[in-house]
């Protein structure tokens, strides 16, 4: 019995960790500036979890089978004890998890911590159940005003703006699709209406959960043109998992393009 | 009858009740506390979690408020200064009715819980006077009336509403120790106990005075 | 509390099939009625489980009779997303408190820690007798909530406000449902506060003569160290819930912002914050998921040390140093379940701190467990193999939370299916392997009644392999993006991974196919197993040294005296072990 679970965990273990190595399912492509920093991270802390999940089950493996009961064997003790098997847990761990703060919080501040470029594109981002919304300051570069008692979905306020009364709402430019341009630094405050949801796109390797009651800015931006999914990712009702919109990345001439038929309509 | 046990120095003997009692040997308690004094204060660390995280959330509600609200005049912080005195009297004397029954004058000390009883009863009518005055000015858990914050009057309803439960089970539980204490069914070691939740219930309210009327005075 | 009673010791069995079996003050008794509750609400949760894989793999099936558990939510037996979301949240809810809080802790606990302590009951009988009924009033509240209303709350067990904390209008489940869910949790924390009490106070207390502190064996120590934090913890939960419910129906704005629009009204909330919600849960919360997994580890470790013949590497000291350590930075970390809620980017990198430190006592805790199994004489019966899975499924559920752990790596991988892949390998699958062990390893002492080896092995067999066939996959899904919480898959991404689903369905059902062995051989046991010795597996710790199952006061009211401790394995002489009450000069003492 020793033999056979020694054999089945060191088999669980190495095909799991196959599947691991020959990135049969992995990280889509990252298409932004902060991605590769985070995706070094990821790969590092592969390496070192691999490694420390192998040698546990292939340690175990080889233990089971080894150490069954046997008339006339004796109990071995761990060589040297507790002491330096205590040790090496604090110190390697330690080392490592030492390690992996400090790049780690880089790669963080990367996306947190760092101000947003003065020329970003600023867009505006409204979440709903189940539908996201993008808005675009139009000519004038100036928001119109959020009032949450204008918002219908019937009507297509979505932002709830007033452009009857408020002068800078009359050129926002609003759509369903956050098409931006590529290479050039991007700032979107998200906001949300009702419930808590979350803006997600893998390519970007950004996420950031959307609240009511606060404007989180979130900034980034995109190195490769084409189109992507943005999906939600925190639970917001039953709609939740058709919750999408598209990511279109153009080029800057293109884009100009796109942004001038939106403000002519 | 033995209710519970004691411990003196590293074996305690423990006397058993009904038939084919026995004294058994146990390891000595490391704080050297009979059993319902221990649940009793590992009770209290819970109940202080609660109310802690029940300020907790007031405070970071009122921290991030644009439009709080100060509605405590002269009158309200009076009878809350008066509600404090007459509780901070009420423990000491509870503490009196501890120092009684530790010396098993059995007389003494039911007088003096008749006390605690008494002004723990004004305390809570006094609390309720104010509640009562409170909605007729249009205050209710939902509303505020002046306008401000909705989570000012939440936030005050909520945790003096906790409190004044905790003042009431009191009362209660003290009065059911004073009529047991009274047949010999309880002892002076429940005295003691209950005395340590009637000192927390105090201790609590030396919290939520000052946050939730002193620091919601008028200006 | 103030009763008239004696804290302890009753000398006279009770009378009667009500006292003895409903209304038992006996801790054993209680004992397993938190078992029995465990063991009825884990195959509710794995069912639950099913039709939710059922539906992931093949979205339009129409399962037969799926319309008689929900009105609305099926209409035709085919689940609607709502529905799915329902049941999600009614599993996940179960699971955590109804199953891995109530099993290796209530459970086995109750049971236990009165004879590994050598008294004759817990410190307050009747009120371990509420802390039960408590408990399972607040399981019955929570099934009432399929049936009242328009469903269970679909807020997941999490329950996020403002989805859970604004009523009926944020989706179906959501009205009294939700409301439901609040008042059994509710009530579920006022049983584990009571049953906190008994625990702590037992322990400190009631210890036989000779039984110090040190001597306890760790399972002891793991039930104890998990009521000290589960008294703390769950009296957060508490009023969280009560604030939960005043905002649901009484109109207050703990966790409601101004300004929402639901249904084309703007609500008259104001004030407001779901991040308070968010707070007050996961200083529970985390906190919960260590209450559900350290006794499972104390019990793993007690029985590896029974099935090697040799006692623990680093003794009972470094893995309750280990324990202790994870308890005490459990309280530090509930921020790591929000990296990316909103809060100040710094407190991200505050929190994964001692995130990141907690790997290290948890790592140490397995490297002396694998350090055990060295040199050990291992007598591969299913407790033991169940034990010595649990290392297995730690190390790979362990190893998947150090990427968690770190707020870069957690942009990508937050709310995806590596989270889900994580949760379970720790809870489902290490922490069950906890129980099943310990109720391999127990139950003749429990019942008088050997369980069947063969069955036991193939049980243990199918569903280790098993486990890893439906959780191991769900990292790759992670690692490829893919959302948790969904009830389906549309998006253009996804869709090339409902294959995976397939295949984790498929692995899903059968595994939990194997689980009715273990149910069969409970049932089979119970009747007609044959007679269990007083120590059938050469044991040291003081319940092998009564009858099995134990008389009413545990003992025979005989005075104990302990002489070692609980782990005096691999001695010379003709049996290897001492047993705690063993005569001082014992061999090898």
């Amino acid at each position: 019995m020793g033999k056979a679970l020694g054999v089945v965990t060191a088999v669980i273990g190495l095909v799991s960790a196959y599947f691991f190595v020959a990135h049969t399912w992995w990280l889509p492509v990252d298409i932004s500036t902060t991605g590769p920093a985070i995706d070094r991270q990821f790969n590092e802390t592969m390496i070192e979890a691999g490694i420390l999940f192998l040698a546990a089950q292939l340690l175990l493996g080889l233990f089971c089978w080894q150490y069954g009961d046997k008339p006339g064997r004796k109990i071995k003790h761990w060589p040297g004890g507790p002491k330096p098997v205590v040790a090496f847990g604090i110190i390697i761990v330690g080392l490592e998890i030492l390690a992996l703060s400090l790049f780690g919080a880089k790669a963080w501040g990367a996306i947190y911590l760092t101000p947003v470029a003065s020329n970003a594109l600023h867009i505006d981002v409204q979440a709903e159940q189940f539908a996201f919304f993008f808005r675009y300051p139009g000519p004038d570069g100036q928001f119109g005003k959020i009032h949450p008692e204008l918002m219908s979905d019937d009507n297509g306020d979505y932002f709830g703006i007033d452009p009857a009364n408020d002068v800078a709402a009359r050129d926002d430019i609003m759509v369903g699709t956050l098409t931006i341009p590529v290479n050039k630094p991007i700032l979107l405050t998200l906001h949300s209406k009702d419930m808590i949801h979350d803006f997600y796109v893998p390519e970007l390797r950004i996420q950031q959960d959307i609240l009511p009651g606060l404007v989180i800015p979130i900034h980034f931006t995109a190195t490769k043109t084409g189109r992507w999914e943005i999906v939600c990712t925190q639970l917001c009702g039953l709609g939740h998992y058709s919750m999408r919109a598209f990511l279109e990345v153009l080029p800057q001439d293109q884009f100009d393009d796109w942004l001038k038929q939106q403000s002519g309509d | 009858m033995e209710s519970d046990f004691h411990s003196k120095g590293k074996d305690i003997e423990v006397s058993e009740s009904g038939a084919g009692a026995h004294a058994v040997i146990m390891e000595a308690s490391p704080f050297g506390l009979q059993s319902k004094k221990l649940a009793i204060w590992l009770f209290i660390a819970s109940d202080a979690v609660t109310f802690g995280v029940l300020l907790f959330g007031y405070s970071y509600l009122r921290l991030g408020s644009l439009d709080w609200s100060y509605p405590f005049k002269g009158a309200s912080i009076l009878n809350g200064f008066i509600m404090t005195v007459i509780l901070l009297t009420s423990s000491l004397t509870m503490l009196a009715a501890v120092i009684a029954a530790k010396h098993d004058d059995k007389r003494r000390c039911l007088r003096w819980i008749g006390f605690t009883i008494l002004l723990g009863t004004i305390f809570a009518v006094l609390h309720l006077r104010e509640w009562f005055h409170m909605f007729g000015e249009g205050w209710a858990i939902y509303k505020n009336p002046l306008g401000g914050s909705p989570v000012f009057a939440a936030g005050f309803f909520g945790i003096t509403g906790l409190h004044l439960l905790h003042v009431i089970s009191g009362v209660i539980a003290l009065s059911i120790l004073a009529i047991r204490y009274n047949n010999g069914v309880l002892d002076k070691n429940h005295v003691e106990t209950t005395s340590l939740y009637w000192h927390f219930v105090d201790l609590v309210w030396m919290f939520v005075f000052p946050i939730m009327y002193l620091m919601n005075a008028a200006r | 509390m103030h009763d008239a009673q004696p804290a302890v010791h009753h000398h006279t069995a009770p009378e009667g099939f009500i006292a003895k079996y409903v209304f038992s003050v006996d801790h054993k008794v209680i004992g397993l009625q938190y078992y029995g509750l465990a063991l009825l609400a884990v195959f509710i949760g794995m069912v639950l489980s099913w039709l939710m894989r059922l539906h992931l793999g093949w979205g339009s099936l129409a399962i037969p009779g799926l319309h008689l558990l929900s009105r609305n939510g099926a209409p035709g037996n085919i689940m609607t997303p709502e529905y799915y979301l329902s049941l999600m949240t009614m599993h996940g809810t179960i699971m955590v408190f109804f199953v891995l809080t109530n099993a290796p802790l209530a459970g086995f606990g109750n049971y236990f820690l009165p004879i590994q302590v050598g008294a004759a009951d817990m410190a307050f009988p009747r009120m371990n007798m509420m802390s039960f009924w408590v408990t399972f009033a607040a399981f019955i509240t929570l099934m009432l909530s399929f049936f009242v209303g328009d469903g269970p709350p679909l807020s997941g067990w999490t329950a996020y406000a403002t989805l859970s904390s604004v009523g009926g209008a944020s989706g179906p489940g959501e009205a009294t449902g939700q409301t439901f869910w609040a008042i059994a949790i509710a009530l579920f924390c006022v049983g584990q506060l009571l049953g906190s009490l008994n625990f702590i106070t037992t322990t400190l207390d009631l210890r036989a003569k000779g039984m110090t502190l040190a001597r306890m064996p760790l399972t002891t120590w793991a039930w104890f160290i998990t009521a000290c934090i589960g008294l703390l913890a769950f009296a957060d939960l508490l009023p969280a819930c009560i604030l939960l419910i005043l905002d649901r129906s009484f109109g207050t704005s703990f966790f409601n912002p101004a300004g929402m629009v639901l249904n084309g009204q703007v609500t008259k909330y104001s004030g407001g914050s779901p991040l308070l919600w968010q707070h007050l849960f996961w200083f529970f919360g985390h906190p919960e998921v260590y209450i559900a997994i350290i006794p499972s580890f104390g019990i793993v470790s007690h029985i590896l040390t029974v099935g090697a013949r040799k006692p623990l590497l680093g003794g009972t000291r470094v893995m309750t140093g280990c324990i202790l350590a994870a308890a005490f930075l459990s309280y530090m970390v509930w921020g790591h379940h929000m990296f990316l809620s909103g809060l100040n980017p710094f407190s991200a990198i505050l929190f994964s701190v001692p995130t990141l430190i907690i790997t290290i006592p948890f790592t140490v805790g397995v490297l002396m467990l694998i350090g055990t199994v060295y040199g050990a004489k291992l007598r591969f019966n299913t407790a033991t193999l169940f034990s010595l899975g649990f290392i297995s499924v730690f190390v790979s559920g362990g190893i998947s939370g150090f990427f968690l752990a770190q707020p870069s790596i957690d942009i990508y991988l937050h709310a995806t299916y590596f989270v889900v892949a994580h949760f379970h390998f720790v809870m489902a699958v290490a922490s069950i392997f906890g129980i099943f062990a310990g109720t391999y390893f127990w139950m003749p002492k429990m019942i008088g009644r050997m369980m069947n080896e063969t069955l036991g092995k193939v049980h243990f067999w199918l569903t280790f392999i098993g486990v890893y066939c439906i959780f191991m996959p769900m990292h790759y899904l992670g690692l490829a993006g893919n959302v948790r919480r969904y009830a389906a898959f549309t998006d253009n991404f996804l869709v090339p991974l409902i294959p995976v689903h397939k295949f984790i369905t498929v692995a899903a059902l059968a595994t939990g196919a194997v689980q009715f062995i273990f149910l069969w051989n409970l049932f089979h046991t119970r009747f007609w197993g044959p007679k269990a010795p007083d120590n059938p597996w050469d044991a040291t710790s003081l319940e092998w040294s009564t009858t099995s199952p134990p008389p009413f006061d545990n003992f025979g009211g005989r005075q104990l005296v302990v002489n070692h401790d609980a782990y005096q394995y691999g001695v010379e002489g003709p049996k290897d072990y001492i047993m705690q009450t063993d005569p001082a000069e014992a061999a090898g003492d």
